[in-house]
């Protein structure tokens, strides 16, 4: 389809034919004042050349109405960039519902991905076309960083955060995607493929995928006991701390007083640093499981919890802010 | 000209700081801070060296996919330590410690800095910054990125950041002293009738530049220094596992390390103005605007750091922020671009070298400047972030920019630093084979960067090959023109023509002091009563007045 050399990448994604709008915007502009300078320069060089050599150049010091135009002018055209960049980044970060969610786990040097189903997969990301994709990105180590070239897509893969991105392929097919944040000897060689299908062809691949041993609910609930999880957090909230049933998503009346959202980034924070957000109501009791439980895991239990959405909440010992009281 | 010539010392009977005193003591224990700018000269080209040969095997590695030279461990360490040493050594300290070091005293009439023993200890911890850094790259070499993001460099990294880290540290006490022996001499020490804007423009950059330097190392110093001690013992900074936040690293990092990038060009962009209205011999148009537009950029700059971090998942609206900050500070660097560009209608434009290398800055600042309006969009930076079109884009910026500068500053001053003449078709030609073999290098890899590939690979997809081998051609001619001024630079020192007092002729006042400068650098303190870059009421300089003219550069 393209040329020997190409100037852009494949466009497979939502965003792609924008951010190519974009650029050849910007690139117009910045293409007039480069070619317009350095005319003007070159144009001087010779028209103004020093043939005698006592020769002195004309004496004026400036012009207050030209420093105001190559100010202003720039300006206006500075915030048209600005303004059409900040209207396509926040289209990037506002995630759309309706989305297919998948985990990726970066760790020196490979990824793995987790399909909702549980299927899992190394360095390669099946898709189904037409679908909002949303990737819940974590690291077990170092910052990594996920980058769709043909997508125009890249986050961040920070460790102790969950960084969010979004895209809907356009296009099947086959397309790199790369570590892009420096993250130590094999950088170079921690990408991938990302294959767009068909979306009958997703629920073929899904069907008969292998690696999906474990369900991440069940790994989860497995855990949950194993981890004596349970322990503390039981289900009809007669525990020492907050049932878990219809805690995710909802909003928790915390010991100060705010609230806070449960959602994927909140029930981290409490595995790993319990003591940061006490429940109202509860004891700070609950040891931390930093360097317990790895980035996996954690997702498991994450999705177990999600998992209890649909529990009954039990009246007292649920930890939702009462205002809150749906599900 | 065919002069027969003769050493040094028979032509110039008059006593200068080259010839006053003899021997090594004399030199490593000099408080004159052009003295001083020497033992700089051949440090930072030392390390020019160092890192230039780190720049050679990179790009030779990367002519074949699957890289052609070396190891992914020594590649990864190739660019950080070519990161390293240009950055902290070379292009920081370049044109500030050389030049600036040289010339702030005798631009504004002063016999030397503010601080001499402090200039002097400057240079001093400098080198043991150096050392420090240099017994990093001896064993073991770094791999962590010039970046040193951590926890890759506090917790995972097997290589020897640890004396790189102090070593970086030590050496940024040697920029805040040299910014603040700046200042000092810029308020306190001009000579009378030298008012603020009687100021040549490159005094004012180096004050812009100064500001920067002191307020921003300390914070890169505590940065790395947190980072050892979290790597040493284990305190939690930036590693999460250990209760710290990596991301706050990249704030402090880039806190200083965006407005490095004005110490590096704003200099630069100080030569840039001498040479221009000297060389075409016409008062530089809107001084003010150049003068005030330095302080901005200086301002501003420290305002838009986390533009690095679009894609960490810093909130929107920082990122909104910050995006609409870098646009700001695009103005007053155009500002420039503009009143340079008026400064040559109806000049008497010269073709000596040193305007070709300050055409060829503006020239390649241009694009540097245009390309960062592409990565302060927010929605563009979030494809090219991280990817060779960034690579690209510094590049242009801090060496298409701020070496040009510095190589068209040392050509321009060069006959005052030594009295000697550089030959000026070599010199000329010089400028030209830059010019293009750093355009060759750099440019294909804004191409490369949209097409998608990241930053700090030792290996990639084959589809980029085309590119890569232009990169590497590209440098190969750039080398070229970096040996070429080094060997003639050495060459005229011996068998140059004598330069004398004032070849181009120019207004400032170090022209009026004798070449090379005697140690005091003026034999009667200079009154200032004319205006900068004033070539129509200076009959001293014989030229509209119809005088003869002082041998020039050669000009036809």
């Amino acid at each position: 389809m393209q040329a020997q050399l190409p100037l852009y990448p494949e466009q497979a994604s939502n965003f792609a034919p924008h951010v190519d709008g974009l650029m050849l915007f910007i690139s117009t502009i910045c293409l007039f004042f480069a070619v317009a300078i350095t005319l003007a320069i070159v144009f001087f060089f010779f028209k103004y050349h020093r043939h005698e050599a006592h020769a002195v150049g004309a004496p004026f010091h400036g012009d207050l109405r030209l420093e105001a135009t190559w100010m202003i002018l720039p300006l206006i055209l500075a915030m048209a960039m600005f303004s059409w960049g900040a209207v396509i980044y926040v289209d990037y970060r506002r995630m759309p519902q309706d989305t297919l969610d998948i985990y990726v786990i970066g760790k020196q040097w490979m990824w793995k991905m987790q399909q909702p189903n549980g299927i899992r997969e190394i360095n390669e990301l099946h898709v189904p076309v037409g679908r909002n994709i949303r990737l819940v990105l974590a690291s077990e180590d170092v910052i990594h960083d996920f980058f769709v070239p043909a997508f125009r897509v890249k986050m961040d893969v920070v460790p102790g955060h969950y960084n969010m991105m979004w895209f809907r392929p356009t296009k099947p097919g086959r397309y790199h995607f790369f570590c892009s944040q420096y993250c130590g000897t094999n950088h170079a060689v921690m990408g991938g493929w990302v294959t767009v299908m068909e979306p009958s062809d997703y629920a073929a691949w899904l069907a008969g995928a292998r690696g999906g041993e474990a369900n991440p609910v069940v790994a989860g609930e497995k855990l949950f006991t194993e981890k004596a999880c349970i322990t503390c957090h039981v289900a009809n909230g007669t525990g020492r701390a907050p049932s878990l049933n219809g805690v995710y998503g909802a909003e928790v009346l915390l010991a100060d007083g705010s609230k806070v959202t449960a959602d994927d980034a909140y029930i981290r924070e409490s595995i790993l640093q319990p003591a940061a957000k006490i429940v109202a109501g509860y004891q700070p009791l609950m040891p931390t499981y930093q360097g317990q439980v790895t980035e996996e895991q954690i997702l498991a239990l994450t999705a177990y919890i999600k998992s209890l959405q649909s529990q009954p909440v039990p009246p007292k010992g649920a930890g939702i802010a009462p205002t809150a009281g749906k599900k | 000209m065919s002069e027969p010539f003769l050493p040094p010392q028979h032509k110039e009977p008059h006593e200068d700081y080259l010839n006053a005193t003899y021997g090594i003591r004399s030199w490593l224990l000099t408080t004159d801070h052009k003295r001083i700018a020497l033992l700089y000269l051949v440090s930072v080209t030392f390390f020019f060296f160092v890192g230039g040969i780190f720049a050679t095997m990179i790009r030779i590695h990367l002519l074949t996919p699957s890289g052609a030279l070396v190891t992914p461990e020594t590649y990864n360490k190739l660019f950080t330590m070519h990161g390293v040493a240009m950055i902290f050594f070379f292009l920081i300290p370049s044109i500030p410690a050389v030049l600036g070091n040289f010339l702030i005293p005798l631009m504004i009439g002063a016999k030397d800095l503010a601080f001499p023993k402090i200039n002097l200890l400057s240079w001093y911890i400098y080198i043991i910054g150096g050392c420090f850094v240099l017994y990093s790259f001896g064993t073991g070499g770094l791999d962590t990125g010039w970046t040193f993001y951590t926890p890759l460099s506090s917790i995972y990294s097997n290589s020897a950041v640890t004396p790189a880290v102090i070593g970086i540290f030590i050496n940024g006490f040697s920029s805040i002293l040299t910014g603040l022996n700046f200042i000092v001499t810029i308020h306190t020490m001009r000579a009378p009738g030298m008012t603020w804007f009687r100021l040549p423009l490159f005094v004012w950059a180096h004050y812009a530049t100064s500001l920067v330097m002191i307020l921003g190392t300390p914070v890169v110093a505590i940065t790395l220094l947190l980072a050892g001690l979290e790597r040493m013992f284990h305190l939690g900074f930036f590693n999460p596992a250990l209760g710290g936040d990596p991301i706050l690293f990249q704030h402090l990092f880039w806190f200083y390390s965006h407005p490095a990038v004005y110490i590096m060009i704003l200099p630069s962009m100080g030569v840039v103005s001498e040479i221009i209205p000297t060389l075409a011999r016409k008062p530089i148009f809107g001084y003010s605007f150049i003068a005030g537009s330095s302080i901005a950029i200086a301002v501003v700059g420290f305002l838009v750091w986390a533009h690095h971090m679009f894609v960490t998942g810093e909130s929107t609206y920082a990122a909104l922020t910050f995006s609409f900050l870098s646009y700001l500070v695009a103005i007053p660097s155009a500002v420039k671009v503009f009143n340079w560009t008026a400064t040559l209608y109806k000049g008497s434009i010269s073709w000596d070298t040193p305007m070709l290398y300050a055409l060829g800055f503006i020239g390649l600042f241009l694009i540097g400047g245009l390309t960062g309006l592409f990565l302060a969009c927010l929605g563009l930076d979030i494809h090219i972030h991280d990817t060779y079109f960034v690579i690209a884009h510094f590049h242009y910026i801090m060496v298409g920019g701020a070496v040009m500068g510095y190589l068209g500053g040392l050509h321009f001053w060069w006959p005052k630093i030594t009295n000697k003449l550089y030959p000026e078709s070599l010199s000329r030609l010089a400028a030209v084979i830059l010019f293009i073999g750093f355009n060759l290098t750099f440019f294909p890899q804004f191409i490369l960067g949209y097409l998608g590939m990241p930053r700090r690979y030792h290996t990639y997809p084959p589809e980029f090959q085309v590119l890569n081998v232009l990169s590497t051609a590209g440098a190969s001619i750039l080398a070229l023109g970096y040996l070429l001024p080094m060997a003639y630079f050495a060459w005229c020192m011996r068998y140059g023509k004598t330069a004398g007092m004032n070849p181009w002729p120019a207004t400032g006042l170090e022209w009026k002091a004798p070449s090379p400068p005697p140690t005091e650098n003026f034999l009667v303190t200079p009154e200032v009563n004319w205006e900068p870059y004033d070539f129509h009421s200076r009959p001293d300089l014989g030229l509209a007045a119809g005088a003869p003219l002082a041998p020039a550069h050669g000009d036809d």
